[in-house]
Formats: structure tokens, sequence, C-alpha cells
């Protein structure tokens, strides 16, 4: 029956759609709209009442206008008005257009929520899943807090018709995973669980949708649900093809619902209960039998939904990781779709078997299919199946077959698609090093690595190379003849020559008794290269050229004569003139035992885990695009405060980049065990807090009305973000939600504070009970004493109530004090849990200090519980005058004519609490090519820790008068290269190393004189 | 995530949205999404990734129907949901063509509403489904006697 003639009697609709297709241009369209949109608002407008069926067919053109792409700005309260029809279409064609369309226009929510509670009640079971879907369609929190307490109710009614039901589960699904927070647990979760029961396959359905989203949150109220899934389960798979009806599609029972119920069990362990888990296996066993089946059907229907469910098996036995002989079987039917001529089927495969290949028990049944993968990577037609494979061949590898897949990677890499390049590029490094049996191997596979896609080698894995070349001496001969081979093809990547120059600057030695390879002849060789490169590789060179002079004396002359040359003396780049200079100066004024010191051979680099491998888990994060977003969305949320916005490189934003370039990893210069050490603490200012310990009782002045640390939520997953935001900052929004904002006012003088805190109710309504209370988790209470005033207990609807809080520091602390916000809006208790804006360098107090002075504390502080050191990456372009700014902010003194390079960032200031002071000394050291700054803080008093009295600040200042170099002057250089440290009289007092350390800057330092 | 109809020719013909996403963003995710899958060929698997959300399309006829899922779910079942939304339509409208989803749009949306709700299949029978939306045009054959007037016939149409 053609389905134009069903129930259609809007024939001006159609009339008007076929308008719009017969449409020659768009000029046209928008005409023919425009026309149409004035004519429905006169209608509308009109004087004369429409009836509801004229009513219905205008909101619908305006409907199909808007599913064009055209704004609609009006024909809401029509629509609104649709819904309250007693007439079937009329209300679904309201609420069609309500969900497709609605904005929040609170006026118009308020009656829809009308209409759609009149439905809800109607009894009329079309009329209820009407409103339901509606509710579903919209979402909105506003709907959710008028609803989320009725439909559990309609959920378990007894009277309920199946298809209410249905609706009412998935409704309560969407509203909860909205906003969990509005749908309340309560005994109707028990019957959910029951429903799994139900005789209706489609309540059925429904509902595990519901139950898995909800024991997500809360596994042990729905635990029961275990047993439950697992016999329909068993029902299901054990039922033949037609015993469920309408449920089985193309032959395969309710192929959904056991989807689901496999995807329900996820969510737990393997059951405990032996007979449980008996049946459970029983049906697994069973759908991997049946994938063995001949197929019921030649459609690929029949096959996709089996097969969905067999993916979904495997996926279950592959969470409980604890069946081998499952495990296995697994595999092995995986490797069976690896080679099917579905391609659908045989990417599925290569996915799953990526995560089996992380099984112990299957990790080798995984790479008995390497040939198929490999296979698979160079046949495959479509990229995200080689991606697929690629990403395959990298879970399988281990030492046994780690070769064979680098080869294979490398090969793939010459015909591999743009967009994938640089991940295979790490992939194959990170391959390469760990399973390194012989490290000429993983030499030769870098420098293929460059060759073959060198714009691709990041800076990470030649650095990576470097280190380790530097680090193992059985490899460095090796790896210097390798790269003067490699040097010698015409056209080599930059990359190539910048390893090149570096390892032959290095170790050229170990080659030069090879008359094919003389010292001339690589220098030479370099030098031909010279002129082809970027400014960043030319001044790579010139180190190379000056560690020659140092290896080959010979080359001396012919070195300092391309030194010399006006096109390096008078580069026009500040770097290579300066290090022309310098190494010209270098070579001709110092004795060969100090060029010997200068120019020594670097020393091996401290190991860590490899950059290259968080570079990779970067990349791999939850999408490339959605890091951009982040980036761009973090200055909004700053600017709402309206202040500066703050540079990261000075404020306690850890950036996450920071984390994964292994810094944590790394013990920090001071480590105290102590737990509220003050060296901790100072790195802690610039690292994330920690998260509060909760422990102890409660303040003693609130030990009557604040509840116990145990009755308060944890901090909100924002808190330290929050936090982050006021350290640098004394004013500004805390917190804002669509009920409340909490907006901060606090003043700081020696070791005592306070601090306002305003709390706006957003809401037209009034919140009851509103109980704000500040709690000290763990030491705290006995390091800072926060007196708070009561606050009124009623907040009217959009109205602000202040509350003070005066602060004393007793001692040095480390995490800040909670605040616990309590109120109840509109009968659902609210809670929130921040974090007060109160960090130690609150109590920061600025001293102004002379360079002496500075530089003789500075040395005098060397105890290595003295020193906080912290290197980390700017998040933002460095300007000078924001981290100023910040640095203020942060409370200590800016010291200018301190530092002898003008860029870096002196401080000094006392922490001033009841017990002790504590001086503090800080440089922060921005290098802006790197994008690195560096900054050390020293503190007199941090040994005082465990309680001993603070040392006298003066006490043993004149102790260091001696004559040595105020600040010798640090010459730095673009990594990697040296660096040296120049008296005033421009002699050499002490070499040192400079160099990338996973990308950042490490600084080893020799001075003769100590 | 989210599903929507377009043709070959990267039109929209329906869009349904299971996650709050400004107009804005929808816009700009349509239009990339249209593009990434109009490029494929017709051999290729019909998933992909893309940004963090896996993709499911499949073509029918001029049509493609494609589903935007989350990491974990699963890709076959997705896919087979399609096709049962395209078989209700077939059923509904009688071996249905593109046109049919043009003019009948609101009957398209509602029988996917009968179908998915909130991004989750309601119910997987195609006779309960059928039979809801059978119920539903009943009423509204009840409703309405046949009009007459004259914009029906599309006379007070200016553009005739």
């Amino acid at each position: 029956m053609p389905a134009v003639s069903k129930g259609d009697g809007m024939r001006g609709l159609a009339v008007f759609i076929s308008d719009i297709r017969n449409c020659k241009s768009k000029e046209a369209e928008i005409k023919r709209i425009n026309k149409e949109l004035a004519n429905i608002r006169s209608k509308f407008k009109g004087d004369k009442a429409l009836d509801g069926y004229s009513k219905k067919k205008y909101v619908c053109k305006l409907l199909f206008i808007f599913l064009l792409g055209h704004d609609i700005d009006f024909g809401h309260m029509e629509a609104v008005n649709l819904l309250s029809s007693n007439k079937y279409t009329e209300k679904q064609i309201g609420y069609l257009f309500i969900s497709v369309l609605v904005n929040s226009n609170s006026e118009l929510i308020r009656l829809i929520n009308n209409a759609i509670k009149n439905d809800l009640a109607s009894r009329n079971p079309t009329f209820m899943c009407l409103a339901l879907h509606c509710i579903a369609n919209v979402g909105s929190r506003e709907m959710g807090e008028a609803f989320a307490a009725d439909i559990p109710r309609i959920l378990v009614a007894g009277d309920s018709m199946d298809s209410v039901k249905q609706s009412a589960a998935l409704c309560l699904l969407r509203l909860y995973k909205a906003s969990p927070d509005l749908v309340p647990m309560g005994e109707w979760t028990a019957r959910v669980v029951h429903l799994l029961n139900d005789q209706h396959m489609g309540v059925v359905t429904a509902a595990v949708s519901l139950i898995t989203c909800l024991c997500k949150k809360n596994p042990d109220d729905f635990k029961t649900c275990v047993s439950l899934a697992v016999s329909r389960l068993s029902r299901i798979v054990s039922s033949a093809s037609t015993d469920l009806q309408d449920y089985t599609y193309y032959f395969v029972p309710a192929p959904w619902l056991s989807v689901k119920l496999l995807r329900l069990l996820q969510c737990y362990p393997p059951p405990e209960d032996a007979a449980v888990k008996g049946r459970l296996v029983e049906c697994l066993e069973t759908v991997l039998n049946k994938a063995q089946e001949p197929p019921k059907s030649k459609k690929v229907q029949h096959s996709n939904a089996k097969n969905a469910i067999l993916f979904e098996t495997i996926s279950l036995i592959i969470h409980y990781d604890s069946e081998p002989n499952l495990l296995v079987r697994a595999c092995n039917q995986l490797g069976q779709f690896l080679q099917h001529r579905e391609t659908n089927l045989r990417y599925l495969a290569l996915e799953s078997m990526c995560t089996l290949a992380s099984s112990e028990f299957s990790h080798e049944a995984v790479k008995t299919h390497i040939d198929t993968v490999i296979n698979a990577l160079k046949t495959e037609r479509d990229v995200s199946v080689r991606q697929r494979a690629a990403d395959l061949l990298y879970a399988m590898c281990d030492r046994s077959n780690a070769k064979q897949i680098v080869s294979e990677m490398l090969r793939y890499l010459e015909t591999a698609d743009y967009a994938i390049r640089e991940e295979i590029v790490l992939k194959v490094a990170i391959l390469a090093e760990k399973y390194a049996v012989d490290y000429s191997w993983y030499v030769d596979t870098i420098l293929n690595l460059i060759r073959i896609a060198g714009d691709y080698v990041s800076e990470e894995v030649w650095y990576r190379v470097l280190q380790i070349v530097t680090n193992r001496d059985d490899v460095q001969g090796y790896a210097a003849k390798t790269v003067f081979e490699a040097l010698q093809a015409p056209a080599c990547h930059e990359n190539m020559v910048k390893v090149g120059g570096y390892i032959l600057g290095e170790f050229g030695n170990l080659i030069a008794g090879d008359p094919r390879s003389s010292p001339p002849v690589q220098f030479s060789l370099l030098h031909s290269k010279f002129h082809l490169c970027s400014v960043a590789t030319r001044a790579l060179l010139l180190s190379t050229y000056i560690k020659f002079i140092n290896l080959f004396p010979e080359t001396k002359a012919t070195i300092q004569g391309v030194l010399r040359a006006g096109s390096q003396l008078r580069n026009a780049d500040v770097e290579l003139q300066q290090r022309a200079v310098e190494y010209l100066t270098l070579s001709s004024v110092a004795s060969t035992d100090v060029l010997a010191t200068v120019l020594e051979e670097m020393p091996p680099f401290p190991e860590r885990e490899s950059s290259i491998l968080a570079k990779l888990k970067r990349k791999k994060g939850p999408g490339a695009g959605s890091a951009l977003d982040d980036s761009r969305r973090d200055p909004s949320s700053h600017d709402i405060n309206g202040g500066v916005e703050p540079t990261p490189s000075t404020v306690s934003t850890p950036s996450p980049s920071a984390d994964l370039l292994g810094l944590r990893a790394a013990p920090p210069p001071a480590a105290p065990p102590a737990p509220s050490g003050a060296g901790n603490l100072l790195v802690d200012v610039f690292s994330d807090s920690p998260a509060a310990q909760p422990g102890l009782g409660p303040s003693p002045e609130e030990a009557f009305l604040s509840p116990g640390p145990e009755d308060i939520g944890p901090p909100i997953p924002e808190a330290d973000e929050l936090l982050n935001k006021f350290v640098c900052r004394n004013n500004g929004v805390l917190f804002e939600n669509q009920l409340l904002q909490i907006g901060v006012k606090s003043e700081f003088r020696q070791n005592l504070g306070r601090m306002y805190l305003f709390y706006g109710n957003k809401t037209s309504v009034q919140f009851q009970n509103f109980s704000p209370t500040v709690v000290h988790p763990g030491d705290l209470q006995t390091q800072l004493a926060v007196q708070t005033k009561r606050v009124a207990s009623q907040v009217d609807g959009g109205a602000q109530v202040q509350q003070v809080l005066n602060i004393e520091c007793l001692r040095d602390f480390l995490t800040p004090p909670l605040l616990s916000v309590r109120f109840r809006y509109g009968g659902a208790p609210q809670s929130l849990t921040l974090k007060l804006p109160v960090t130690i360098n609150k109590f920061f107090q600025p001293t102004e200090m002379a360079a002496q002075d500075f530089f003789q504390r500075w040395k005098q502080l060397s105890l290595p519980q003295q020193e906080a050191q912290k290197i980390f990456k700017a998040n933002h372009p460095m300007d000078a005058e924001v981290t100023k700014a910040k640095l203020l902010g942060f409370g200590s003194a800016l010291l200018d004519n301190v530092d002898p390079n003008p860029e870096n960032f002196v401080g000094a200031g006392i922490i001033q609490t009841k017990a002790l002071q504590v001086g503090c000394l800080l440089r922060l050291e921005p290098n802006a090519q790197a994008q690195v700054q560096w900054s050390e803080e020293r503190g007199e008093g941090m040994q005082s820790v465990g309680g001993q009295a603070p040392q006298p600040v003066c006490g043993t200042l004149s102790r260091q008068q001696q004559q040595q170099p105020p600040w010798p002057q640090l010459q730095r250089h673009q990594p990697p290269s040296c660096a040296w440290l120049l008296s005033p009289q421009h002699q050499v007092a002490g070499s040192g190393y400079l160099g990338p350390v996973d990308g950042l800057f490490c600084f080893l330092l020799w001075l003769p004189w100590l | 995530r989210f599903m929507l109809l377009f043709s070959r020719q990267g039109k929209l013909r329906l869009q349904k949205w299971y996650l709050a996403t400004s107009d804005k963003e929808r816009k700009k995710m349509v239009r990339e999404l249209m593009q990434v899958v109009l490029a494929r060929k017709p051999k290729m698997c019909s998933f992909l990734e893309w940004r963090d959300l896996k993709v499911v399309y499949k073509r029918y006829a001029s049509l493609y129907f494609c589903c935007a899922i989350e990491g974990q779910d699963n890709e076959l079942i997705t896919l087979e949901l399609i096709h049962r939304y395209v078989e209700l339509l077939d059923k509904y409208f009688g071996s249905v063509c593109e046109l049919d989803i043009i003019f009948n749009f609101e009957k398209a949306y509602f029988i996917l509403d009968e179908f998915l709700m909130g991004g989750d299949v309601q119910d997987t029978s195609k006779k309960s489904v059928l039979k809801a939306i059978e119920q539903a045009d009943l009423l509204q054959e009840e409703d309405e006697s046949p009009r007459n007037d004259p914009e029906e016939m599309g006379l007070a149409n200016p553009s005739q």
C-alpha cells in the first residue's frame, strides 16, 4: 500500500515541498521559503483563529524549512498549543517540532512541561509514549528536574502498558545520562532489575540498556542483575531460531538483546557463584560453536547479526581474561575472520585481536597470525583497515618477532598514508628501542626511519637515538660509521644531518683511523650539507666543528677558516653569529687542556621513560582534535574571572604533557618524606595539589556544626582546576553551575587572611537548608585555622548571601581546606565539595634584596631538601609582562637587575606562618625556543620541617666573602650543544652540558673551583 | 550519539541527535562527516574512526545512513540497526525511496522515534514498531475528514 495515502491530509505541505524541490537555484529556493515564512507569519498573526489542522500544517512547514537548514524564530507558541490538542496527529506534530527545535526558552519550557504532565497523567498509553519521547528527545535539565521523580514510578507501576514501560526505561536512561544527580535511586531500582524477567522482549531490551548504564555508577545496587542476565542470555542462545518469533532477526534470535546482555555482563567481574558461571561459560561456548555452523541464510544480515553477538562474546571473554581455553578459541575464531572476504569482518577481527594480544593467555595464539596481518598491511585497500593491522602488529610485537615486524612496518612506511606516518614512525622507534637485542640494529632502524620518512621523525625520536648512542659505548663506533655512510647519499634529510653532525662530533674519532673517513673527509662531508640546512641545524653543526677542533687538532686551521668567514661572523642570525664568534675565540684563546675539558665527550644521560612513548600516548589520546579544543576552551574559562590570563608556565596548572614527559617519574630534587615538608610544598604549588586525604575530625571551631569529613563527598573533579585559578589571584568566581555561583574575595597580611565568599542563587526557587562549611582534611587543622560565620539557611531565588572566613596560617601546609556546600533545591538535596582557594603562597611576603645577597643566600641553600626545581613546558606563549604579573600574584618580590640574564626572573619572599617564617628565593628561567621554563626555589627554613627552629637568616651571611666570580655568565646554546661558564674576564670557568633530555633541558655543570 | 541520513549529493535528509550539541557544532560535524563518508569508495569497510567516535554507515541506493557510536559499542549490531530501520521504512512506505523520506519526513521521524529512543533500541520487533505507527495512523484517519479548501489544492500558492 503506498504510504502517501496513509493518513496523509496535508496537501499544502506536499505542494510546498515539491515547489522547493523544483527550485532551480539556491536563490529561488530562499525566495520561495521567505514567501512561505511571510505567509505563515501572517496566518499566525491574523485575526482569524486557526483551526488545529492549519496550525499543524504550518508548524510542519516550519519544521521542514528548519530541516533544510534555515533558522526559524517563531511558531514555538503554536507548536505548544498543538500539544494540548486532543487530536493525535496534531499533538504528534507539536511534539516533533518541539523535540527538533526547542531552545531553552524558559517561558515556553514551563508550558511544554505542563502539556507533558497532562499527557503523562492521561493514562492513554499513546499519549504517554509521546510525552516520554519528548522528554527523552529534549533531555534538558529543566525537564529532568520536572519529571525525574515521576518516570521511575511509571516504569515499575504494575498497570503500565508494555510500550509505556519501554519508553519510560529509555527516557529515564536519557535523563540519567544527561544529569545523573537528578535521578534518585530508591526502592524502584530493585524492581527495575526484575524487568529482566519480563515476558515482553521489548521491555527487557529497553531495561537492559537502562541497567547497564545505572550499574556503572552503583554496581552493588544492581548486583543481582548478573544471574538474571545470564539466565536470560542462556535462554536466548539455546532457543531455536523461530522460538522468539518477531524478535528473531534473519534466523538469529534476539541479536540486540543478546549484545546488550553481554555488554551488561562486562560491567561486572566473572560471576562468583559456580552454577551461574558454569551456565555463562556454556553460553559463551555455544556462541563460539554456532560460529562454526553453516549459515542459515546467505543474507549478509544473518551473518552480521550472528557475528555481532560473536564479537560481543569475545569482548566479554577478553574482559574476564581468566579462561585460557575460551581466549584461545576466540583468537582462532578471529584468525578465520582475518581472511574473510567481508572487509567489515577483517576490520573488526584486527581490532579485537589487538586487545587479545595483551592477554598473557592468548598472546602466543595471536602471534601465530603474524603473516596474515602483515599481508593485510600490504594488501588492504582501505586505510582504516591498514591502520588496524599496524596497531595489531604493534600490540603483538615482542622480542621474538620484533625484527620482522619492524622491518615490515618500515617497508609499509614507504607507501603509508600521510595521515598515519608520524604514528608509524613513533611505533617503529619504540619497538626498535624496546626489543633491541643488539644496538647496531637499533641504530640502523632509526637511520632508516629518517631516510624513509624524515619529515615525520619528530625531535623526540632523534634525541632519543643520540641519548642511547651516548649511553652505550658498544654502539658508538658502529653509529659513527653508519651515519658517515648515510651522509654520503647525495640528498639526505636534514634530521639525518643533525644526527650525523652530533654523532660525528662526539665519536668521529672512532672511525678516523680509516683513511676513507679521515677527519678532513668527515669535516668536508658535513660542511657540504651546511648551506642547505636550517639555522637550528647549522648551529648544531658549528658545535660539531668546535668539537672537531678538540678531537682532530689537524682540522683546526680549516675550521677556524670557516668560522672566520664573513658569512658566519656577520651572520644575520644572532645564534649563529654568537656561536661563530665564541667558538672562534675559544679555539684560539684556550689551551689544549681547557679545550679538552670544555669539549669533553658528553656524559651519559640519566635513564628515564622514553619520551617517544609519552608522545605516542599523547597522540593516541582522545582524538587529536579534542586536544586542540581543550587549549581553545581553557583561556575562555579563565576569562570568566576577568583577570589576566595566566600563563600556565608560572601558574600551577599542570600541563598534561608535562606529566607524560615523565617529570613525575623523576624524583624531585627535594622530596623529604615528611608529610608536610616545605620542600614538597613548593614543588606542589607548582604542580597539582594532591588529593585531600580524608581523616581526623573537624576543626575545633566547627565541631558541632560541621559534618565530619566522612560526610563530605570528595571534591568535584574540577576542584583542582578551579583552585589553580586562584593560586596567583585573590578574587574571582570560584565555581558556577546552573544553580549556584560562588564568588571569592580575599586579602592576606602576614599569616592572617580574610575571605569573603558570595553564594548566588541563580534560579528563581529558594534554596533550603543552605549550609556551607569548611573542613580540614588530614593534618590541616594543626596547620591552618579557619573560622567561619554561619549564614542564613535560606537563599531566595536570585539572591546572594555572603560568608566571612577568618584564616590564620599556623604552620606550613600542603592541602587546601575543603568547602562543602549543601542545600535543598526543589526538594532534592544538593551537595558540592570544592577546594577553598587558600594555598601556602597566600602567606608569602615580598622581600627586596640586592644581587649579591641573593646569590650568596642562594648558594647557602644547598641541601637537597632546601631546593625544589621543576622544568615545565609552557602552554601559552611566554610573555614577560604576563609572567611578571603572575609572579607578583604568586606573592614574591620581583628583583630586577639581579640575574645577569635579563630574560630570567628572580624573586624573594618570606612565608609567614604563626610557628615559623621561611625565606624563599625563586628563579624562573624561560627558554623561549624550547618553550620551557626552569624554576628553582630555595628556602632556608625548609630543613626545619621536622620541628627544629629555623636557621637565622643572616647568621652565616659573611662566611662566603670569597674571591670568585659573583655570578658567572652562562652561555647557552640550542640543543643539543655544550655550554660553558665564562667569568667576567671571559675566561672559561667551567664547562657543562646543556642539552635536551626527553625534549626538555638538562643542565650538568662542572666547576673547576668547586 | 547521532544519526544522519543524507543523499549522495550531500543533502541532509534527516538528523537525530541523542546528545546535546549546539547548532553550530552540529552543522560543522554534519559537513565534515558528510565529506569523509562521501569520499569513501564502495568496497571499503562500513566503520571508521572519526574524531573520538566510531561512525557506522551504509548506503542504500542514493541515501547514506550514518550512525555515530561510542568506542565500546558494537559496530555490527549498529549496522543491522540501520538495516532494521530501512526495513521498517520499506514496510511502511512500501518499497521506500528517497522521495518518500523527503515528502513524509515527519513519518520517518516517527518511525525512528518508535524504534530508537535516546540512542538506544526501544523495540527490535518489526511488528510492534509498525503496529504502533499504524495505530497512530488509524487515530489520524478518524480525526480527519477529507478537506477541500483552496490552499490544499495549491491554489493559494503564489508561485502557481
